[in-house]
């Protein structure tokens, strides 16, 4: 009995149904946070007295980094469910994390690199913290192509589950790689256990586009499930209804 | 819970914990390739080969930062707080370069004991304040003394 919402949470339909109500509220709540964060950060937080402006490129990159490692644990948490309790949805969910999260490690590597030529005076090196964040992208990318390489739904989940979960063993190394070891990156600013190195100043506008990016990142994670349930189910009575309903009330014609 | 889905929870656990520790060995061992530097103290204790292409990080030790009249060199020090290390560069240095700042060079290991770099990096700490912040902090410099870089 204490098992039954779990088993509910598992269903592809009452996802659907339920999850429709949702996206407003993330996608809403998402966009104002970025958007008041982005014109705090980049308009009113003062210049930094070593880098001038170009620190600004932080609240782009710090907020990508977090969730391109949160993401990381979502994907490899939904693989692990999805093997121990057979969980369609829960391999739905997996799938649709890969995509976005290799997105935001491109974009936390692109950005990197912007932010390395004004401050380093080099786009790239090959340290321990951009290697392994590096390595973090290959996973991904590993991920969406196991994932596509099967015609069997099933041998597809399973082999993108064990290597989100094999994968895992990459996310403390990228987290403790500038303590570990010599890098040109810097230490962690954001600290959990300690008082922050950042002027309040410029901590509220990154602390806002943080909690900005979470809920895009749940709103965008909630949509691409979405569409990956409607392709994977689409032979279900539920979704022929959904889909038949939907076309007469566009007016399409095939 | 279900026997079956017990067996699978600890066929994922052990799949993790697993991979983990065989990574953890992986870089445990090689732990001394994985820093991006040497840190002076290691030149001083003759772990760096000479001749050949490596790396050196530190502090650039203030009031060392010396430029020829001659040619284009420019000579500093390098410090972890324990031992210091002499570099000599002709060209640009990047704009963040400072003394009391860290800085991350490439080149090789003279005879004499100097690098001769051909790369100079600045390395940015992790604290971020205003100017009229860093004012009042007296000009605090960001790796002096530290031996931490």
């Amino acid at each position: 009995m204490a098992w039954q919402w779990f088993h509910r949470l598992g269903s592809p339909r009452w996802f659907y149904q339920k999850s429709s109500a949702w996206l407003p509220w993330l996608g809403g709540a998402g966009l104002i946070l970025l958007l008041v964060g982005c014109v705090w950060g980049l308009g009113f937080a003062p210049e930094d007295a070593k880098q001038g402006n170009s620190y600004r490129i932080m609240y782009i990159h710090v907020p990508a980094a977090f969730l391109a490692l949160a993401g990381y644990y979502i994907m490899a948490i939904c693989g692990a469910i999805g093997l121990i309790w057979k969980m369609k949805l829960s391999f739905v969910v997996m799938r649709a994390a890969a995509p976005i999260g290799a997105a935001l490690t491109f974009i936390s590597l692109f950005t990197g690199a912007v932010w390395g030529k004004p401050t380093w005076g080099t786009y790239w090196v090959w340290d321990a913290r951009i290697t392994s964040m590096l390595i973090l992208f290959f996973l991904y990318l590993g991920v969406m192509a196991l994932s596509g390489a099967f015609s069997r739904e099933q041998s597809a989940d399973k082999a993108s589950a064990l290597l989100a979960l094999v994968g895992t063993v990459n996310i403390p190394i990228i987290y403790k790689s500038v303590d570990w070891w010599f890098t040109l990156h810097q230490p962690a600013t954001l600290k959990l256990t300690e008082a922050s190195t950042i002027d309040p100043s410029m901590f509220y506008p990154l602390i806002t586009m943080i909690a900005g990016f979470y809920l895009f990142y749940a709103w965008v994670l909630t949509l691409h499930t979405r569409s990956l349930i409607l392709q994977r189910e689409w032979r279900t009575q539920w979704v022929r209804e959904l889909l038949g309903q939907s076309s007469v009330a566009t007016g399409s014609t095939r | 819970m279900h026997p079956a889905r017990k067996q699978r929870l600890i066929l994922v656990t052990l799949l993790v914990a697993l991979s983990s520790a065989a990574a953890g060995f992986v870089t445990y061992a090689m732990r001394s390739n994985m820093d991006y530097f040497y840190a002076p103290s290691a030149f001083v204790a003759g772990e760096v080969p000479f001749e050949k292409r490596i790396r050196a990080g530190g502090c650039v030790v203030p009031g060392s930062v010396v430029r020829d009249q001659d040619s284009l060199d420019v000579r500093f020090a390098l410090t972890d707080g324990n031992a210091e290390l002499e570099v000599v560069f002709d060209k640009i240095l990047p704009d963040l370069f400072a003394e009391g700042e860290a800085a991350v060079v490439t080149g090789k290991l003279q005879k004499d004991g100097y690098v001769r770099a051909d790369q100079v990096l600045a390395k940015h700490d992790e604290s971020y304040t205003p100017p009229e912040v860093a004012e009042t902090m007296q000009n605090k410099a960001s790796c002096g003394g530290d031996a931490k870089i």
